[in-house]
């Protein structure tokens, strides 16, 4: 405080314009930083897109954009393509979302309609520490123990039932090897789980409790009342979390690495071994020096896997905001 | 319209099938926990705290992987956590309704979901390639650039749940901005700021996709952050893959490590928050 009190108790007034800044330079000093660091986030995002683009740069001059539709990935002639990749990180992906979006609808339900109050909480944590296990553990856990029931149980009988069939078959051809797209795509499932449901909870929590209740009113059942009011309702928000899942899904390595059968050849079954974006820079990384060609093919897939997932990342995000805006 | 037994019938059994769904994932986290449990604890024994690695059939244990990690995940903390906490205030203080702070949030939201391995290639093109080789440094910087997102968005969000009464009331008083942001505000959601440095934290602890190609691991002892560096997460990957019976189960017993610390730290975090709201 400048302004003193003089010993007869009046206050010592001094003009506006003569008024010490109070604090000194810390203020801007203060403001600065908490300026600096938000630009920084903003700057970090433009360093790792360019720094992915110049990294890959040679590849692209080697390739062209045929890099995105060439299939081979042979080290020996030197002529890399990105399309199995992308293809695996896609197909892998769809299929975890196909698997992790009924379970997400049932466990939203569960949440929000049919849990006791005292239950609620609790499942709900538990449902979330989901997404908390790392993912090197799922691909332990898929590598070591899902991927041979899964040979047993699951691919066994489904390739000698549905793999003799026209077309269909072609989804189930194969040796049963266990791991695998479809293996990949259930533990990535389990994976996104969490994320989607947690944004279905909230949306499904934020619509006013008058439409439900207009729809109690004439008589709907619970389910009629998910199915009709609450989900349309919160339509937008909720592609916004698949879409959320799909993003974490298409990048998601070390869970992927174990389980997918790291294979750099194109097929359409669903037991065939493949590769993802995210699995092959993992594996492949090791073996390409400084300067090599592969090494660059590696920094342009990251550069595509990036701008994949950019493009799905935003568009949940926008879906999810405007349900607030 | 159906009968209403045929619509009871459906409601029921979509019942049955969501609580189905719910206990599925229930189960999941049993199984896994389970297994790790069943894999993890008959290989954990002291000398996975007291020796370091070594070849395969002579023992040997974690130390330099679990000293590794716990340098990497400090560094990063001590580079990301006073970056992201500073950020979060930035969006919450200064950015509202700003061009700046909207983008600012919009790129935090990408970075908090983008793929990590992708970060780890940044750092080896951004620092391992230009400063000559893998190193502690590289991975911690790896890690910090994982934690700022996590801190960014729960400090943000702590911070808006602070009345601005509160602030109004410092401000009126006189106080400039850094004595109301530093002794009311962060002091009020001080919880959640704690909140989201464990929750970067467990985040930091589990990642192994950003250290391959940064702080690679080391299979020796070393403290040198210039050095490539051991951690738990890159052990764990590198002893699993690998065909000896000892060193798979060390990587369980590692795994069993990481997951009980990370989950620790996720439900620490939740009580830390339930208690003050």
């Amino acid at each position: 405080m400048d302004a003193t009190m003089d010993s007869s108790g009046a206050v010592d007034r001094i003009p506006i314009h003569q008024a010490k800044r109070i604090g000194g330079l810390s203020d801007p000093l203060f403001v600065g930083a908490l300026w600096g660091c938000g630009l920084l986030v903003l700057v970090l995002l433009a360093l790792i897109i360019g720094q992915l683009f110049l990294g890959g740069l040679p590849a692209l001059r080697e390739f062209g954009l045929d890099f995105l539709w060439t299939a081979s990935w042979n080290p020996v002639t030197e002529k890399y393509g990105a399309l199995v990749m992308i293809y695996g990180t896609v197909f892998s992906a769809v299929i975890a979302v196909i698997v992790a979006l009924p379970l997400s609808f049932g466990i939203a339900f569960f949440l929000t309609e049919i849990a006791p109050q005292s239950l609620k909480r609790p499942i709900g944590v538990a449902v979330q520490l989901l997404a908390a296990v790392p993912s090197i553990i799922y691909g332990m856990w898929g590598f070591f123990i899902v991927a041979p029931l899964m040979a047993q149980y699951v691919q066994s009988p489904l390739i000698d039932l549905l793999g003799p069939i026209p077309v269909l078959g072609l989804l189930f051809q194969g040796p049963p090897l266990g791991s695998g797209m479809f293996t990949a795509g259930l533990i990535l499932a389990v994976m996104i789980v969490p994320f989607i449901t947690a944004m279905f909870v909230e949306t499904l929590e934020s619509i006013p409790p008058m439409l439900k209740e207009s729809a109690y009113g004439v008589g709907c059942t619970t389910y009629e009342v998910y199915r009709n009011v609450s989900v349309p309702y919160g339509r937008t928000a909720m592609v916004g979390a698949v879409m959320l899942g799909l993003g974490r899904a298409l990048g998601e390595t070390m869970a992927v690495t174990f389980v997918i059968g790291n294979a750099t050849r194109l097929s359409a079954s669903l037991f065939a071994p493949g590769a993802t974006i995210a699995s092959t820079i993992a594996n492949e990384f090791p073996e390409a020096p400084i300067g090599s060609l592969k090494l660059t093919s590696l920094l342009q897939l990251g550069f595509i896997l990036f701008v994949i997932s950019f493009i799905v990342l935003a568009l949940s995000r926008a879906l999810v905001r405007s349900r607030l805006d | 319209m159906a009968s209403l037994a045929a619509r009871r019938a459906k409601d029921n059994a979509v019942k049955a099938i969501s609580t189905g769904f719910a206990a599925l994932a229930i189960v999941l986290l049993a199984w896994i926990l389970l297994t790790l449990l069943a894999k993890g604890l008959p290989a954990l024994g002291t000398n996975v705290f007291t020796q370091i690695t070594l070849p395969p059939g002579q023992g040997g244990g974690l130390l330099n992987a679990i000293v590794g990690s716990l340098i990497q995940i400090g560094i990063a903390l001590l580079i990301g956590g006073p970056i992201g906490i500073f950020a979060g205030t930035f969006l919450a203080e200064n950015g509202k309704g700003t061009k700046i702070g909207s983008a600012t949030r919009f790129v935090n939201d990408i970075l908090l979901s983008a793929p990590s391995i992708l970060v780890g290639l940044f750092i080896y093109q951004f620092l391992v390639v230009p400063f000559g080789g893998f190193s502690g440094w590289a991975g911690s910087i790896a890690l910090a650039i994982l934690v700022i997102p996590v801190i960014v968005r729960t400090t943000e969000d702590m911070l808006n749940l602070v009345p601005v009464g509160l602030r109004e009331a410092a401000f009126a008083l006189g106080a400039p901005q850094w004595k109301v942001v530093i002794m009311v505000t962060w002091r009020a959601a001080r919880a959640g700021i704690v909140t989201g440095v464990l929750l970067a934290i467990a985040r930091a602890a589990g990642e192994t996709a950003p250290l391959l190609f940064t702080s690679l691991g080391n299979n020796g002892w070393s403290l040198d952050l210039s050095k490539p560096m051991a951690s738990l997460p890159i052990a764990i990957y590198q002893y699993a893959g690998s065909p000896f019976d000892d060193w798979v189960s060390l990587a369980w017993a590692g795994a069993l490590l990481i997951t009980v610390g990370v989950l620790l730290l996720n439900v620490v975090s939740r009580v830390v928050l339930a208690r003050t709201h």
